[in-house]
């Protein structure tokens, strides 16, 4: 198991240098710079604009911009962003429980409905029960995030008014930051309705961006089970006389799951992209709106900062996943 | 559970019941504030976040450009224009919060601390901000003309001027004056908080600070001993919404009440909506096209007449506009009291354009290359369209139009250092001072920096700018402004088109909004009906 772990992390050392050199080279390839977006319209005179590029040490080459970056990020300091003049690892940290928060929800939403689901369509395969699954899930995965999130709003906000627009609580609420999860917050404020708000703001949210993953996961399982239904222990537990509810939960839904648990591990990926769209649409106030933001304004210490942080949250998450496919499936710790 | 009472049951858990006890007015706002001060930051949404709790020494009168009275009670500029003298309004107070009772009212002293913050280098809270504060401040170089500031008692102060400066006066209403409190900054000086001054900011405004959920709202409630007198409603919430489409449908659902980010395209849907109320009025700004006078041919002021003359800009107004903009006649809106308004009409003549083109040497036409905005703004809502109708009535008189553009950083910076041929600009700026528009587009000074996209620099009209920035006598600077306007009209180094209307959105219920010329946003008389 230890061999396996180092084995692994062996190989995030130098994801994490890539992650560092590309996000670095990909922000100053935009055109324009921090000093540059902050002028706007009305510009700065050159002596201005060229003392502030020192101040930031922006007129340095680039390789020795990189290195002293790179060394600083490796004794933890990711540095302070140039427009909110606060440490990046702070303002991360502000940001990051709204995203967990959504993308939790997210995820769960997708398992509850997506692994269900495609179990169903293994089971009814070829009938229109199958057919409709897998239709509706393709139709899910093909889905602008944002066009999906916009007629949600349409439909179930101004339309019906079941759901707020956008936010994560009503106006009326301003509970204490505990935890920095809404739904806890909320509940531990004891105000009336603040829980409730809380939860009917993270509807909408959670299925513009759990949309993908439940398709993905429909159709991974049942890819999975149609390939475990097959098997020679399948026919002999049915065999047994076990109703097919115990063949197919407990035998079956068991053995598919191997799979399904990485396609969740690399989830984390896409929700992480899909949280910048969902967050900028819904006016939800996590990292990936703050990225945006720090896009726009050519806030190279937080683009550079909070790109880092949640590549290495994905890293470590597939890391997790890898350990956890290798607990779950010993075939893996201890290859023959 | 039966399966149909579940929608039933998710409307029930999901409608927001909670009624609102007091009169809270949500703002849907465009994007977060970088600072609750404009001391450290340019944004729109900045300016309007502080402006709620600072007040300045000047403002505005409500729904106009003009100046009047704020925090200070009057003013009296020495004959020489040199010395600017301010009256200050006494019984001012401040804003009182949880870890701050102030002793003592509004007076020369938070003047002075908030004007040295910025300018002395050496003051305490000058260097706390790091490197990029004071962007405003030093971006507009307020102190550049500024030899001190007296302070002559409590309720008196005075700016010296190193030479005269009309427009010095319009300065004193801009938000990074916005007045804040010297004693709370010495209190927090002494429990070494320092940071809070501009985190948790007291001012004398109409809305006092309750709060801020970075990226989700700034709160605010109304300041009771306000001195022009309570706001009409309690509470006021900058909702942070940055999608217009989501503010669109905020504002239907009732979750916003006012919203200034309309975009043109979506102004006719509002319309249409019931419940909703389209403000529309004509905009401070003009969209026009700036010929670089150093490249040929533009160097020949006779191409730049026809040039100008070629265009159909009844026909701009109505395809790109949809004809909610005024068709420019000068370089200032005709709401600017130096707008000269007695200009005729720019005419559409293309044979005679085709005559003077013939006369300066093209008679068959030539080449030419147009940049045209990558954004929307509110002084032109479709660049491109604009381009290829330029294009289009160009190619009548043989002159052949490229089409290009660049990402919007790009863009500024290309055009700033002259890289263009002729390229679409425009410009907003809405505190109904004059040389706001003509020093940084056309002035001598701007063309070596750059922000003269024309690079055009006449003696003669430079000589009206500095006499107009050096006389305080209102009827001589509309008279010398009115001279520069003609001077334009015959140099022609710009091909103006419009000034575009600008929009606001409010629900039914509020009253008393008013979209304020000077882009500032008042909401100390507006209310919420019931």
């Amino acid at each position: 198991m230890l061999a396996f772990l180092l084995k692994r992390l062996a190989v995030v050392v130098p994801t994490f240098l890539g992650i560092t050199l590309l996000v670095f080279s990909l922000i100053r390839m935009i055109p324009g710079d921090p000093v540059e977006a902050l002028s706007g319209e009305r510009g700065m005179e050159p002596e201005r604009y060229a003392r502030l590029m020192h101040e930031f040490g922006l007129d340095r080459p680039l390789p020795v911009q990189y290195f002293e970056f790179v060394g600083r990020t490796l004794k933890g300091d990711l540095g302070y962003s140039i427009v909110s003049h606060e440490p990046v690892l702070r303002e991360f940290l502000d940001r990051f429980p709204a995203t967990l928060e959504l993308a939790l929800c997210a995820i769960l939403f997708a398992m509850l409905i997506g692994i269900p689901a495609g179990m169903l369509a293994a089971v009814k395969r070829n009938t229109p029960v199958d057919y409709g699954v897998m239709g509706v899930s393709l139709a899910g995965y093909s889905m602008p995030i944002f066009w999906w999130a916009l007629l949600l709003i349409l439909f179930f906000s101004v339309q019906l008014g079941w759901t707020p627009v956008s936010g994560r609580l009503d106006i009326l609420y301003d509970p204490p930051k505990v935890t920095g999860l809404m739904l806890i917050d909320a509940w531990l404020s004891g105000e009336e309705g603040a829980f409730r708000s809380a939860a009917s703001h993270l509807v909408l949210p959670t299925i513009a961006l759990g949309t993908i993953p439940l398709a993905t996961l429909a159709r991974m399982t049942r890819s999975a089970m149609l390939e475990v239904l097959r098997e020679d222990y399948i026919r002999a537990a049915r065999a047994k006389g076990l109703s097919p509810f115990r063949v197919v939960v407990k035998h079956a839904l068991r053995n598919a799951l191997i799979p399904v648990v990485t396609v969740l591990g690399l989830q984390v990926g896409v929700l992480m992209g899909g949280a910048v769209l969902t967050e900028t649409i819904f006016a939800w106030p996590g990292i990936g709106k703050w990225l945006i933001e720090a896009i726009h304004r050519r806030d190279y210490p937080v683009v550079q900062g909070g790109i880092l942080l949640t590549a290495t949250l994905v890293i470590v998450v597939n890391l997790v996943v890898d350990l956890l496919y290798g607990v779950i499936n010993p075939r893996i710790r201890h290859p023959r | 559970m039966r399966r149909t009472h579940l929608p039933l049951l998710i409307a029930g858990l999901l409608a927001l019941a909670p009624a609102h006890a007091a009169k809270t007015l949500v703002y849907c706002a465009e994007g977060s504030p970088e600072s609750l001060t404009r001391l450290f930051a340019n944004g729109q949404t900045t300016a309007d976040a502080g402006a709620q709790i600072a007040d300045t020494l000047l403002d505005f009168k409500p729904g106009t450009a003009e100046l009047q009275a704020a925090l200070a009670e009057s003013w009296t500029i020495s004959p020489d224009g040199l010395s600017y003298t301010f009256k200050l309004r006494r019984g001012v107070k401040f804003h009182r919060s949880a870890s701050f009772t102030p002793s003592r009212d509004f007076n020369a002293d938070d003047v002075l601390f908030t004007w040295n913050r910025q300018a002395d280098k050496s003051h305490p809270y000058h260097t706390l901000a790091g490197n990029l504060a004071f962007v405003q401040f030093n971006n507009l170089r307020m102190d550049e003309n500024v030899a001190r500031l007296e302070k002559l008692d409590d309720y008196t102060i005075r700016f010296v001027l190193k030479k005269p400066e009309a427009p010095f006066l319009t300065r004193m209403s801009f938000d990074m004056l916005g007045i804040q409190s010297a004693e709370y900054a010495a209190k927090l000086s002494a429990a070494g908080t320092p940071d809070k001054l501009d985190r948790e900011p007291i001012g004398t405004g109409p809305f006092q600070y309750a709060g801020y959920q970075k990226d989700t709202a700034i709160r605010y409630k109304a300041f009771d001993q306000h001195w022009r007198g309570r706001p009409k409603i309690d509470a006021l919430v900058f909702s942070i919404v940055p999608d217009a489409a989501v503010q669109f449908a905020k504002l239907k659902t009732g979750e916003c009440h006012v919203s200034t980010s309309v975009k043109p395209a979506d102004v006719a849907q509002i319309e249409k909506t019931p419940g909703l109320n389209l403000i529309q009025q004509p905009g401070l700004n003009t969209g026009y096209i700036a010929l670089n006078t150093q490249k040929k041919p533009f160097t020949d002021r006779r191409v730049r007449q026809a040039l100008d003359l070629a265009i159909d800009r009844n026909a701009i107004l109505g395809a790109v506009y949809q004809g909610r903009a005024t068709l420019a006649k000068s370089l200032l809106p005709p709401a600017y009291w130096a707008a000269d308004t007695k200009l005729p009409a720019l005419a559409y003549a293309p044979d005679k354009a085709k005559a003077l083109l013939a006369s300066a040497g093209f008679p068959q036409g030539f080449d030419m290359e147009l940049w045209y905005l990558p954004v929307v703004r509110p002084h032109n809502p479709d660049g491109k369209r604009m381009a290829e109708m330029i294009q289009a009535d160009l190619a009548k008189i043989g002159v052949r139009v490229k089409l290009a553009t660049f990402e919007w950083g790009e863009y500024l910076k290309r055009s700033r250092a002259g890289e263009h041929q002729a390229v679409m600009f425009g410009w907003l700026s809405g505190n109904g001072e004059p040389d706001n528009y003509f020093e940084p587009l056309l002035s001598c000074d701007a063309a070596k920096s750059g922000g003269n996209l024309t690079r055009w620099c006449d003696p003669a009209f430079e000589e009206l700018l500095q006499r107009a920035r050096r006389t305080s006598d209102r009827a001589e600077r509309t008279r010398l402004y009115a001279k520069a306007q003609e001077a334009l009209r015959d140099a022609v180094p710009q091909l103006l088109i419009a000034h575009g209307n600008r929009f606001g959105v409010t629900r039914k219920e509020v009253t008393g909004f008013v979209l304020e010329p000077t882009y500032g946003l008042n909401f100390q008389t507006v209310d919420l009906a019931r």
